[in-house]
């Protein structure tokens, strides 16, 4: 963070902050010490930048950027590295693009969008410090992650022997001692079927998982409400069981109403709005999941929108990649003792193909049909659904009927004329954009110094020239603020910036510890007493403040 | 954090410290239960409980030389001189290159990989004679596996393939893979079937329930006949002949794997460094993936070095790419072949070289070391060896693990932080490296401020 009294005056751009009501006008926005603050002295350096629209930094609340899975991604694909080099300036590392682009080219690239936070989804604990090393070299952006605990067999146990408290207890255990930002579940019980039953995988959300004597949905809902009382930030953020099955809306729906009560966060939702049979055409079930997620103010959602081209399925859900894999396409299996599963594959998403067009075509109905921007977010599960470098193309499509038109005509022409997009014509304002980037992920994940650009504010500023083809705007900003300081200007780096890490601390009982240990000594192959990631890995870091536990932000070392 | 205590009774006892769950970084098995007892007065382990035969060596042999801390041609320099030294060589090179870092830190290996970016080298690491054939089958095939811990406990059938862990990795067996109860192997070994798969009897054998030798060199042709069989193919009749395994055992061998809960192929050098290389390691990775089609099939190389694992996964976050980078463009390029440091050295390539944790100038091929003594190099190592001998710029630094913290990964990319025994009163690689790189980054902005 700058804190060397670094003072800026960004004046006379059109202001879109939607967390603070102001959509378009024209204002000054100041910055002091890395915030946004009220008053500069006359020192401040002065940006004009009349014309110009002015954004809080986008925030993605759902990707996959760091840790063993994005590393075993980019040892696989040699091929895609070659293809997108990624050449090092004066104040900037080198690097490697491709759809899991080495450490260094992610942290700028996503600046390149006017990106400046980030949170990778899918973390087993045993591997959190990898992800905070591999964090420390993705420069720009601040950055946390939600770990994996919906296959955790020390919880499953608890659950099965009905120790209510103490599950609450070692989840927020195992959040502490990840150093993550909440709880993600992939696939709950999907694990024991599939390292345990010889690759099998659940099928219904209702059948027991051996040997818990539990179901899916039991798991899912006890998660869902631990995690809602012990005030995380962010709440459970879930990848429903069958995702990619024709059919799985009804799964996603029960998923959905066992929540009812509490905060859930249903992640890359598209890839679970499918009607039609299991084995069968992909149809469209958005309405039904965007209809129930509009009238139930409990869940939030990322869409996981698909966009042609290179892609990876990235996942903790190992039975899905191994179900994607045609004959001989290079795959990775990766097991993770007692937490978690983990399969990589490369793949690619064709205008031509049923299937995929109508994966992009429901991400895009999901969105035209949503009346609540502050809870159905953007992403696109990055890598999975598309690498976020198309982020700016699928903003586009948002904005722009005529160019959505245009693309409609030259994608596989069954899957539209079986989707709803031909029927909507709704447009997004960039107010809503500003919402579906920037200020509803800020809120989803408690982040009150984020996504918007009030005095207090974390001054994370994107600038960007305004362009009728908004693709060709937000593909390149103009200047990118972050923590106070100029990092790029007039479209070139002229600094480098480390970022800060996100993470929580929910209350505990420490006596859980007691309980947890002796499983340690059972089942896993490393030590109680190194599991823990301790604090010397947190450099600059912010403990993200617990919901109902006043305002006032923990902030420690640099 | 630090499970250290201070016996009170041994107040008249020489200064005694135990330090709990420390970590073995001899080997790739990264035991992290060492109860290590340090005479701090006389700055020795007197006692590696827990450790093998290994580890113990390692642990209890280790002690403070009488060496300086850095030298240049042979001669004691202050630190901060070689260290100037070290940048203006490596400033001045038009071909520097970066070998090594496998014993040491991940801390550290992150600044070598900057150096070598800032000076547009070549960084390369062990990886590149041991499981690089491995690396290069990966990016072909893919990887089915999983960590050591699911290994323990849920694989009821363990093959090992061209190793030899009773003598290499002595507690893989007895920690993580044969011995062991786990949650589904609640009998330890009783409930696992061992096979050993190898060109001769190795100390190894008696842990296994059955030995299979296979003609030296001959591993690729009885992996692909193992793969034809699990797809229901016809092989060659002669492949006794061939392989020198039969056919009865062979299709033994493919109905214990589909029929196995959870299977397991281990392989070593034995495989990835004999004929065939990462043709080997590939048949090997995709007979694992065929398998899961029948059941939970995973597989695994046995790495040698304590942080080889840590080093392919810094070098591929920092660049796309596990080992043999060059930066010479301003990005990074892979080329096995072409940027791996014997291949480059026997060809005359380097102008400098920065050796890490390594030394090349004892095991390296002739035209290599011919070349290295060529040209300046700057090395770091916590003993002297025959590299650091013949360096322009030698520093001594101090033991991973054992003076110094950081972060290693066991073979199986399970991250886990060390706990040092007791001080040294040498500086750590990553201060080192460090230095240098802030060195360097001073040279250039100089030489642009020239320049402009």
């Amino acid at each position: 963070m700058a804190e060397n009294g670094t003072e800026l005056r960004i004046k006379g751009g059109k202001v879109y902050d939607p967390a603070n009501g102001i959509d378009g006008e024209v204002r000054d926005i100041l910055v002091r010490d890395g915030r946004i603050v009220d008053k500069v002295s006359e020192k401040a350096r002065t940006f004009n930048i009349p014309g110009m629209v002015v954004m809080p930094g986008g925030i993605d609340i759902h990707c996959h950027i760091a840790g063993p899975k994005v590393n075993l991604s980019r040892k696989l694909q040699p091929e895609d590295h070659r293809l997108d080099v990624h050449p090092g300036t004066d104040v900037t590392r080198s690097g490697v693009g491709g759809v899991t682009p080495s450490t260094f080219a992610t942290g700028y690239r996503y600046a390149m969008l006017g990106y400046t936070t980030a949170f990778d989804a899918a973390v087993p604990p045993l591997a959190a410090r990898h992800v905070i090393e591999e964090f420390h070299d993705t420069p720009v952006i601040d950055k946390g992650f939600y770990v994996l605990l919906g296959n955790n067999m020390f919880l499953y146990d608890l659950l099965k022997q009905g120790r209510k408290q103490d599950f609450k207890d070692a989840i927020a255990w195992w959040v502490t001692a990840a150093r993550a930002a909440s709880v993600k579940l992939v696939n709950a019980g999907g694990d024991e079927f599939w390292k345990g039953r010889r690759n099998e995988n659940v099928t219904d959300v209702n059948e027991k998982i051996d040997p818990f004597d539990l179901t899916p949905l039991h798991a899912t809902a006890a998660f869902i409400e631990a995690v809602d009382e012990l005030n995380m930030p962010h709440p459970a953020h879930i990848h429903c069981n069958n995702l990619g099955h024709s059919g799985n809306i009804q799964t996603t729906l029960d998923t959905m109403k066992a929540a009812e009560g509490h905060r859930a966060h249903i992640a890359h939702v598209q890839f679970h709005s499918y009607a039609g049979e299991l084995g069968k055409r992909v149809q469209t079930g958005s309405e039904a999941i965007i209809d129930y997620i509009n009238t139930h103010e409990n869940i939030t959602t990322d869409i996981g929108m698909v966009m042609f081209g290179k892609a990876t399925a990235m996942t903790a859900d190992a039975p899905l990649t191994w179900m994607l894999r045609n004959k001989d396409t290079k795959w990775i299996n990766a097991d993770t003792e007692c937490e978690s599963g983990c399969g990589v594959m490369p793949f690619s998403y064709q205008d031509t193909n049923y299937t995929h067009t109508m994966q992009w075509a429901i991400g895009l109905e999901l969105f035209l049909l949503s009346q609540d921007p502050w809870r159905v977010m953007f992403s696109t599960d990055h890598p999975n659904g598309a690498s976020f470098r198309t982020y700016p193309r699928l903003i586009r499509l948002l904005m722009d009927r005529g160019f959505r038109a245009e693309m409609m005509k030259q994608v596989n022409q069954k899957a539209i004329s079986n989707s709803l997009l031909p029927q909507l014509d709704r447009e997004y304002s960039l107010y809503e954009i500003a919402i579906i980037t920037r200020a509803a992920p800020a809120r989803a994940l408690g982040l009150a110094n984020k996504g918007h650009l009030g005095v207090g504010a974390d001054a994370d500023i994107t600038i960007y020239t305004d362009d009728e083809n908004r693709e060709r705007m937000f593909n390149a900003p103009r200047y990118v603020i972050k923590a106070g300081k100029p990092i790029i200007e007039d479209h070139e780096f002229v600094d480098d910036h480390i970022g800060r890490f996100l993470h929580a601390e929910p209350v505990y009982d420490p006596a859980i510890e007691d309980h947890i240990r002796p499983f340690f000594d059972d089942y896993y192959s490393i030590r109680f007493n190194n599991y823990r990631v301790d604090a010397s890995y947190l450099h600059d870091h912010e403990v993200m403040p617990l919901r109902n536990s006043g305002n006032g932000r923990k902030k420690k070392g640099k | 954090m630090s499970e250290t205590k201070t016996p009170e009774t041994e107040k008249d006892e020489p200064n005694i410290r135990i330090v709990e769950d420390a970590t073995c970084t001899f080997c790739g098995c990264v035991c992290d239960d060492m109860e290590l007892t340090v005479d701090l007065d006389a700055n020795r382990i007197t006692k590696a409980k827990n450790a093998c035969v290994l580890g113990r060596a390692w642990f209890l042999q280790h002690g403070i030389e009488d060496h300086p801390q850095a030298m240049i041609d042979g001669r004691e320099v202050p630190l901060e001189e070689a260290m100037d030294e070290a940048a203006r060589i490596l400033h001045e090179a038009k071909f520097p290159i970066t070998y090594g870092l496998s014993d040491s830190p991940c801390e550290a290996q992150r600044v070598a990989v900057a150096i070598n970016d800032l000076v547009r080298g070549n960084i390369d690491t062990t990886t590149s004679v041991c499981h690089g054939p491995s690396g290069i089958a990966f990016q072909g095939v893919g990887e089915s596996t999983s960590t050591l811990g699911e290994v323990k406990n849920r694989a009821d059938l363990v093959i090992y393939w061209g190793g030899n862990p009773a003598e290499s990795h002595p507690r893989h067996f007895t920690r993580y893979t044969v011995t062991p109860k786990g949650r589904y192997i609640p009998n330890g070994k009783k409930d696992r079937y061992v096979v050993l798969i190898d060109v001769r009897k190795t100390p190894s054998a008696p842990v296994a329930d059955q030995l299979i030798r296979v003609k030296p060199g001959r591993d690729f042709e009885l992996l692909w006949a193992l793969r034809a069989l699990v797809r229901g193919r016809d092989i060659d009749p002669d492949i006794e002949k061939i392989t020198g395994v039969s056919r009865e055992v062979l299709d033994e061998l493919v109905e214990r794997m589909k029929n196995c809960n959870f299977g397991v192929l281990f392989f070593g050098m034995g495989l990835t460094m004999t004929r065939g290389r990462h043709f080997n390691s590939g048949a090997l990775l995709a007979l694992a993936t065929d398998l899961n089609k029948y059941t939970h099939f995973v597989a695994k190389p046995v790495r040698g070095h304590g942080n080889v694992t840590g080093a392919d996964n810094v070098v591929s976050w920092q660049t796309g790419y596990p080992f043999g980078v060059n930066f010479h463009r301003g990005y990074p390029r892979f080329n096995p072949g072409e940027y791996t440091t014997v291949d480059l050295l026997a060809r005359g390539d380097a102008d400098a070289a920065l050796m890490i944790a390594t030394d090349p100038a004892s095991n390296f091929p002739k035209h290599a070391i011919e070349h290295l003594k060529k040209i300046p190099v700057i090395s770091l190592d916590a003993k002297p060896t025959y590299t650091s001998r013949q360096a322009r710029v030698a520093f001594m630094v101090a033991t991973y693990g054992i003076n110094t913290g950081g972060t290693v990964y066991r073979m199986d990319d399970v991250p886990i932080t060390l706990r040092p025994a007791f001080d040294s009163p040498f500086p750590t690689d990553e201060e080192v490296l460090t230095g240098i790189l802030t060195r360097l980054k001073k040279l250039r902005a100089n030489g642009r401020k020239k320049a402009a």
